[in-house]
């Protein structure tokens, strides 16, 4: 569709038929996709409590006040959702790098052509993926409750493990009193007092909770396997003879895997983080299932947090006004992130052009 | 390439769209009062939050009953969440007629006219517990028939009771002597008690030391008063000598969890701890008391449902008829018996004492019970109570109720 242009004469019917071609999709998205999100977009500007129809004439108009309560307005619902997004933010920051390089490193084992038992292992990496993630939230709540099979192990090595989801501790506080920088009872006064949007420093630098970082372990496990099979069908269209091309060359393993790999799963690099950053920016079951938020509100994330404010305190116009901001947001970190991923040397496009692979994926 | 990853990228961004869509949207354009049908049979549909088998074929068996003697039908069906469904309901503009409505969002329901104001109608109104009444009164207009109640007591485990070395005379009856005996089954090495780390366990405290979150009217906060700074400073006090802790301090669920493992001996939970026991831990034996009395006299916290009727009904004369035959007293004693509720009725304590005469210490707790917040839009503020109570042990209690004072006063205003 991409390089199609207007042609006349014995072609100009073509476009009558090609929407007629695309008009069930057209039908099927503008009613389940799009008309929902604007009735949405909607919601989030008026004041409807949950009584009877949005679209009635008494539902007040309150412009973007949904909107200014989450930035501007001094109080619970602008701490609740800055702490959902610094909480959010370090879950991405650390699920998205982590199961990336563990999808890639997976895809390399299983690719390598020496190794016994492929598909064993492909089919055990990628188990985790299509299993219900209700059912694995459970059993990881048995793994790690507090006398559960992770602490039971740690204390093998006689190591008193934490209360895992009961503890609300960021990894970055303790990490900072681990170094005997600071002291988590009496933090430090210039961290405490000043502060953006509702948090005051200290808590927007305490790292995810003790209790989000199961949940961070939990998702890179389960997602990895997806992604591995990404990277999996991407190195097996990576040619053989450019590999050994580059043997002749004298590449060593790691020169192969960084100037020859690399380079050409870029374009499933680019899908894996996107698709990565978003789920993890929407992440939701784990935590309603685990969760709920706390403890101290540690793994409350925006996406749950607009769920709760929309069903339980009828609050209707912010939840949808958190859905759009968080959709916002993650529509500028996708495009920052295409930005930081673009071809930076143009010339070996053309070149690129030569490689059979190339053209085919492009 | 560059087509292909563009394409990658709007397949990207319409996934994140289909995150918008997280707020359900109702149909229908009606507005206006809804047409009474007073004459003729009566179909009505009835949403319950059933706590389980038991619960759903009592009611089930009770509506068909009134369906049979008044040639009304009525349809049960049980809830797999109940607010969540309600809500989808009420945006639908195609509400059940009768439901259960839990007291601590009875009043975000009342607040948006969800709800028929019926409960001068009733012929049993004088009959109900006052402070039942007063949970279920929202503008000053009496809303809904409490279904039931339950209140807290102090359970103790009789064996490790005994363990520590102590007797019927050690049972605590004010704060002095909560803590002198907690004292005593520390100094043998068990932990002595174990609390729910939320409000609707702490908050007996409060009341206990003449304290509440808002005032009666449910128009102001009253949290940061000296009465509730008392009671959090003793109860922290407790904490830091060890002598009670949050369930999941000791790897439980929930205080009734922890006290079957014997991980406290002593712990303060409503009546539904007797099917808990029965049924997870049947070799367990333990006795129930009344909370410990405060500096203002005893107080414990009352939990209840509503039978709610809604505003949009057709059929609200036969719904209040309804609700009037499942609140009766004999059908609120086969309740009991099904499936261990207290009944609402004042006029059925005796029977309900006959019957259950261990239960003595919850049903004494509704005279002197404090409903839950009944304010519109305390959830969330309720929440962030509870998150400064889980670290009430390292907290500052003063700073703690400015807080829920602030937070308060601002969804009051709002």
């Amino acid at each position: 569709m991409s390089g199609s242009r207007r042609r006349g004469g014995i072609r100009g019917n073509e476009a009558v038929a090609g929407w007629l071609f695309v008009a069930p999709v057209v039908v099927i998205l503008g009613l389940f996709l799009l008309l929902p999100i604007l009735m949405a977009l909607w919601v989030s500007l008026s004041g409807w409590n949950g009584q009877g129809s949005p679209f009635r004439a008494d539902v007040p108009f309150v412009g973007a006040d949904n909107y200014t309560r989450l930035f501007t307005q001094d109080g619970l619902a602008r701490e609740n959702f800055m702490t959902s997004i610094r909480n959010n933010a370090y879950y991405v920051l650390l699920v998205v790098p982590a199961q990336t390089v563990l999808a890639l490193g997976l895809a390399l084992v299983v690719n390598r052509r020496v190794l016994r038992g492929r598909s064993f292992f492909r089919t055990a990496f990628y188990f985790p993926s299509v299993t219900s993630s209700v059912a694995i939230s459970v059993m990881f709540l048995f793994l790690f409750a507090n006398t559960g099979a992770v602490n039971s192990l740690l204390s093998v090595f006689g190591l008193d493990g934490p209360q895992w989801f009961a503890d609300p501790r960021g990894l970055l506080h303790l990490s900072l009193s681990g170094l005997g920088l600071v002291d988590l009872a009496h933090p430090p006064a210039a961290l405490t007092d000043g502060g953006l949007l509702g948090l005051s420093w200290w808590e927007w630098l305490s790292g995810p909770s003790v209790a989000m970082s199961t949940i961070i372990i939990l998702v890179v496990w389960t997602t990895s396997g997806t992604f591995m099979l990404m990277f999996l069908a991407a190195l097996q269209d990576v040619p053989v003879q450019l590999e050994e091309a580059s043997l002749i060359d004298g590449a060593g393993p790691w020169q192969r895997l960084r100037y020859v790999t690399l380079p050409l799963l870029k374009p499933t690099m680019f899908l894996v983080i996107t698709l990565g950053l978003i789920s993890t920016w929407q992440v939701f079951d784990q935590i309603y299932v685990m969760s709920q938020g706390n403890p101290a509100k540690t793994t409350l994330t925006p996406a749950y947090l607009s769920y709760r404010t929309a069903f339980k305190d009828f609050e209707y116009g912010s939840g949808a006004a958190i859905s759009f901001v968080l959709f916002l947001l993650i529509v500028v970190l996708t495009l920052v992130q295409r930005w930081v991923m673009r071809d930076r040397d143009r010339v070996p496009r053309t070149r690129a052009r030569l490689l059979p692979t190339r053209t085919r994926r492009s | 390439m560059f087509h292909g990853r563009l394409r990658k990228t709007a397949i990207a961004v319409a996934a994140a769209g289909a995150l918008a869509v997280t707020s359900a949207c109702g149909s229908g354009f009606d507005d206006g009062a809804t047409p009474q049908q007073s004459s003729g049979p009566a179909a009505l549909q009835v949403l319950i939050g059933s706590s389980g088998d038991a619960e759903t074929k009592a009611v089930n068996d009770a509506a068909a009953k009134w369906a049979t003697a008044t040639g009304n039908t009525a349809t049960v069906t049980p809830a797999q969440d109940l607010s969540q469904q309600l809500g989808q309901a009420f945006a639908g503009d195609s509400p059940p007629d009768v439901f259960y409505v839990d007291a601590s969002r009875f009043a975000d329901y009342a607040s948006v006219g969800a709800l028929e104001p019926y409960g001068d109608k009733l012929a049993n109104k004088g009959d109900f517990y006052d402070s039942l009444k007063q949970t279920f009164t929202y503008d000053g207009k009496f809303y809904c028939a409490p279904k039931d109640f339950s209140t807290l007591a102090l359970q103790v485990n009789t064996d490790l009771w005994t363990k520590a070395g102590l007797t019927d005379a050690d049972l605590p009856t004010t704060w002095e002597q909560l803590q002198a005996t907690a004292e005593k089954i520390k100094a043998k090495g068990l932990t002595p008690l174990v609390v729910g780390d939320t409000r609707d366990r702490i908050g007996a405290f409060l009341v206990q030391a003449g304290g509440w979150l808002i005032s009666t009217d449910g128009k102001q906060a009253t949290a940061d008063s000296p009465e509730n700074l008392q009671a959090l400073t003793y109860f922290q006090g407790l904490q830091k000598k060890g002598l009670a802790v949050f369930p999941k301090q000791v790897d439980a669920g929930w205080g009734g969890e922890a006290f079957g493992k014997g991980k406290a001996v002593m712990t303060i939970e409503g009546n539904w701890i007797k099917g808990a026991m029965s049924n997870d831990f049947p070799n367990v034996k333990y006795t129930v008391h009344e909370l410990p009395a405060g500096p203002k006299g005893k107080g414990t916290l009352s939990f209840t449902n509503c039978w709610g009727i809604s505003a949009k009904s057709k059929f609200k004369d036969q719904a209040i008829k309804f609700v009037e035959a499942m609140t009766s007293v004999d059908q609120q004693l086969a309740y009991a018996k099904a499936f261990g509720v207290m009944p609402s009725l004042k006029t059925a304590k005796d029977g309900y004492s006959q019957q259950f005469p261990a239960d003595g210490p919850f049903v004494t707790g509704a005279d002197y019970a404090h409903g839950p917040v009944n304010a519109p839009k305390m959830d969330s503020v309720l929440s962030d109570f509870d998150t400064q109570l889980q670290k009430l042990a390292t907290g500052d209690p003063k700073a703690v109720l400015e807080r829920v004072q602030k937070n308060i006063a601002a969804a009051l205003g709002s």
